[in-house]
């Protein structure tokens, strides 16, 4: 309870009001809630909680749903969602990641240092190890990343096109 | 986060065992993973976001866009009825309203005669001789597919034909899946002719073998709304009995004024387009209204309502429901056996007491989803005027003599008009509100029937009113078209109801899918989907969305052009201090106040406005300056007020320009341009001086030869791109096109 009233009180000290927050959720919330009714299914959590800027886990994910969730109806409503994700963004729990770390991180997965990724390389690494892709999720990503013929994946260019928004406003 | 991984590969062969390094590597490289599956999964959510909202944009502004239309024409009926005939105004709108203009049948055959138009030497097109064959049908497919336009007079021909074969179609089609017959059946084309090629490529052209229903909106915001219609009349002439057409609101010639497809007409068929628009008038009204499947499933284009009944629907002549705008002359027998046309409206105000049906509500719901439209309604406009109580009789007077008038010219022609013996309605109020359910109403999760106020017409309906119509029939499934989804189609209310749409790319080049549906004889409703144009294809899914999202912003960033002077108001309101500077919160409201579009403007607000101070407060007068299009010098010396007036109102400007435009020249005299902004001053509630106007007219009529080029008058204050003529295809703003040269290799997104 302390913590929270700390929490709040540096908060404020932002330039963002809790108010402010509360307004971008529900701004965010809103762009899924398709029957006015103030509720959303619940596997849309993960896309608005990302879109609030914040770069969870899957289990971080999972956790705030379950949190959320009424019961298991399969949906959330947003009075129970605001308090929540207005003290996830108050305590910035899930930090964005910086640019350059991602730069390194491809740069761990390319051993040899050839500057860029084997189409296969980089499905083995995504839907094996961490937190695993989905084939569809896979395929997609090659999708997006993969603009050459040649099967590579210049990871590079690829951080730099798709761009980073870590806040969004 | 991987700045202590960078530590560890400092400290290899510190003396560390090769297998604890193997597992340290692999921890690295397993938190490596973990970092960009989340950075990439970040991505796509944002991604998906940005579709989101551009979706609403385009939606928001459709919408908005057919509820000012359906504003409009109230307007003029009220004019027409309040009028005298010798006044210029009423002279100006008559000719749209023609209801009194009933001819014999024959008269109308003459009228349409296409026996004496000759087919040039040169002509390339195909040659179409009747009775029609599948050859030609398939021959005039091709001839589309390579761009080919068919000549005037088979044109007319085969519309002649279609017109025949219509008024011998119930209201209702009742069809069959027997013999193991699979049906197909499609939603909204809207001009959108690769499509439809689409369809026939995958799925095989209509045959007795592979019967298709066509569920409305065949024209309008396309480019090739004229060859779609004729290719699915031709087959309708070959099949009579396995292609089945349904009515949608666009096919309803006030409509199609603004949404493009008179203007289609008018430029494709430069001598006899008038004539093909009055005839395709007379096949719009006798398309039917439903198909029924099986008795089991009911296919139509917009949905129902609480008060739906398939027994009027069936009776009614649905001719008489020339346009769904304009409710039907009531016509009683007076005593002496003359056809009085009553005053089925009352007053032109009340007629919003039609669209304003008790919300039935079965439990105690929140309002339905656009509820911040509650106040746009037609009250709203009727609001505006107001009549007093002498001024109405002396309306009533007037319209009285006004129908004496054109029922003494055509008593004969009334009492002759009998290809439908008993011209008799049951409730022709109740008829209309019918048939404007059946094509306006959009389907709502809660359950109840609310007025469709957002477009203006119809109304929204739950899933209890879908379960009482279902059970009370004995029916199992409502398919219906529409509304514009993702994915091309959307099952709701406990997968009763299918929303099927058949234009892909329909907002912009990669917006969304089409999709078509195959029903057996089980009645189980398989979808396939497409999208047309390669391009797509060749796009990836973030390109596909940057440039939808671009096109969308554009088209939202000229609105909020044309709505300077109300938001700067807004602004003043927050801004109490006058230092110019809004917060972005009180920007947000603001706009939205203003604007009523519901959309997530705080999201916005970073695409919208790159002004922003770093303490995130937004001078908005350098917003105006950054926003403001740059007229050419011809809108120099015009008020700027008025020359947003024109930017904000530009498709109803222009609606009225073609409709005076009696003999579709393209060209308006200098005195119909008066009368124009002075129609529009009354329907805006604006002063628009004489001055201003002679401003206008001398800008444009440069060769003072006392006419408007309406095209150009358009574009010169940049009301229209140069490139969205017809040839560049759809702009449904009539004014913004995504110049698809400039968007590729845009590094920006």
């Amino acid at each position: 309870m302390c913590l929270t009233l700390l929490i709040y009180l540096v908060g404020l000290f932002f330039s963002e009001t809790v108010s402010d927050i509360h307004k971008k959720i529900t701004t965010a919330f809103k762009l899924f809630d398709y029957d006015a009714n103030n509720t959303v299914d619940a596997r849309e959590i993960s896309t608005i909680v990302f879109s609030l800027g914040c770069f969870p886990s899957q289990a971080d994910l999972h956790q705030i749903i379950a949190e959320v969730e009424e019961g298991s109806s399969g949906y959330v409503h947003l009075d129970t969602f605001l308090p929540v994700m207005t003290k996830v963004l108050l305590e910035h729990r899930f930090p964005p990641i910086p640019v350059e770390h991602i730069l390194r991180a491809f740069e761990v997965l390319d051993k040899e240092n050839k500057g860029h990724l084997e189409e296969g390389e980089l499905t083995k690494y995504m839907t094996e190890e961490g937190e695993p892709f989905t084939n569809k999720e896979m395929e997609e990503m090659l999708a997006v990343l993969l603009n050459n013929k040649r099967g590579l994946v210049y990871y590079r260019d690829a951080v730099g096109l798709l761009g980073f928004d870590g806040v969004m406003k | 986060m991987l700045s202590w991984l960078r530590g560890i590969g400092t400290v290899m062969g510190c003396g560390v065992s090769k297998s604890s390094q193997f597992h340290k590597n692999s921890r690295k490289a397993i938190k490596a993973a973990v970092l960009i599956q989340r950075w990439y999964r970040q991505y796509v959510a944002r991604t998906e976001m940005r579709r989101r909202y551009t979706w609403h944009i385009f939606q928001s502004i459709e919408y908005s866009g057919e509820q000012a239309q359906i504003k409009l024409y109230n307007f003029l009926g009220y004019l027409m009825d309040n009028f005298t005939p010798a006044s210029s105004e009423r002279n100006l709108i008559s000719h749209i309203f023609r209801e009194h203009e009933v001819c014999l049948d024959a008269e109308w055959e003459r009228y349409f005669c296409y026996k004496n138009i000759e087919v040039p030497e040169v002509y390339s097109g195909p040659h179409l001789t009747f009775p029609l064959t599948v050859e030609q049908a398939v021959g005039l497919l091709e001839a589309f597919r390579n761009k080919k336009q068919l000549h005037s007079r088979y044109a007319l021909q085969l519309l002649l034909e279609t017109w025949k074969l219509l008024r011998m179609l119930p209201n209702i089609n009742r069809i069959s899946t027997c013999q193991s017959k699979e049906i197909t059946i499609c939603g909204d084309l809207h001009g959108q002719l690769e499509d439809l090629l689409l369809i026939f490529y995958k799925n095989g052209v209509p045959s007795l073998e592979k019967p298709y229903v066509f569920n409305g909106d065949f024209v309008d915001r396309g480019k090739d709304s004229i060859e779609i219609l004729l290719i699915l009349f031709s087959f309708l002439l070959v099949y009579p009995c396995d292609v089945y057409l349904n009515r949608g609101n666009h096919e309803d010639h006030l409509i199609n004024l603004r949404y493009g497809f008179t203007k289609e007409v008018l430029t494709k068929y430069k001598i006899h387009g008038k004539r093909i628009l009055k005839l395709l008038q007379k096949i719009f009204s006798w398309l039917p209204l439903a198909t029924v499947i099986d008795q089991k499933v009911l296919v139509l284009h917009g949905g129902i309502s609480d008060t739906t009944d398939l027994g009027v629907l069936a009776r009614l002549d649905r001719h008489n429901y020339v346009s769904a705008m304009r409710p039907p002359k009531k016509r009683n027998s007076s005593s002496s056996g003359v056809s009085i046309d009553a005053d089925l409206e009352e007053d032109i105000w009340n007629t919003s007491k039609i669209f304003q049906r008790r919300a039935s509500v079965s439990y105690p719901k929140p309002l339905g989803p656009r509820d911040c439209f509650q106040n746009r309604s037609l009250q709203d406009f009727s609001g505006r005027i107001k009549v007093k109580m002498e001024d109405e009789l002396e309306s009533s007077r007037r319209r009285e003599s006004v129908y004496q008038l054109a029922i003494n010219r055509s008593e004969k022609d009334v009492l002759g008009v009998s290809n439908d013996s008993v011209t008799s309605y049951d409730n022709p109020k109740e008829e209309w509100r019918q048939i404007l359910d059946l094509l306006w109403s959009d389907p709502m999760s809660q359950d109840g029937c609310i007025p469709n106020e957002v477009r203006g017409g119809g109304c929204y309906w739950g899933p209890d009113i879908t379960e009482d119509f279902l059970n009370k029939h004995n029916m199992q499934l409502i398919i219906r078209s529409h509304e514009c989804k993702q994915e091309g189609y959307e099952f709701c209310h406990n997968r009763k109801v299918l929303t099927l749409f058949s234009a892909s790319n329909y907002y912009d080049v990669g917006s969304n899918r089409g999709a078509y549906v195959k029903l057996g004889p089980d009645l189980v409703p398989y979808v396939i989907q497409y999208q047309a144009s390669s391009l797509t294809r060749e796009l990836t899914a973030r390109q596909s969305v940057g440039r939808t999202e671009r096109s969308a912003l554009k088209v939202l960033r000229e609105q909020l052009f044309a709505h300077k002077s109300d938001l700067i108001c807004a602004f003043k309101k927050f801004d109490k201090e006058a230092t110019g500077l809004v917060s972005l919160n009180d920007w947000a409201s603001a706009v939205e106040s203003v604007m009523h579009l519901d959309l997530p403007w705080r999201m916005l607000c970073s695409q919208l406005v790159s002004c922003k101070s770093s303490d995130g407060t937004i001078d908005y007068n350098d917003w105006f300056n950054e926003l403001a299009f740059k007229g050419p010098n011809a809108a120099d010396h015009i008020d700027q007020s008025l020359l947003e007036t024109l930017y904000r109102h530009r498709s109803t400007l222009e609606t009225i320009f073609r409709i005076i435009d009696t003999d579709n020249s393209g060209f308006i005299t200098v005195e119909d341009f008066r009368q124009t902004w002075k129609l529009l001053s009354v329907y805006l509630k604006m002063e628009i001086t004489d001055e201003d106007i002679s401003h206008l007219a001398v800008t444009i009529d440069s060769n003072n030869d006392g006419s408007i080029d309406i095209d150009e008058f358009m574009e010169a204050f940049r009301l229209t791109d140069k490139k969205s003529r017809l040839e560049r295809g759809r702009s449904m703003f009539m004014g913004t096109v995504t110049d698809l040269t400039k968007l590729e290799g845009d590094p920006s997104i």
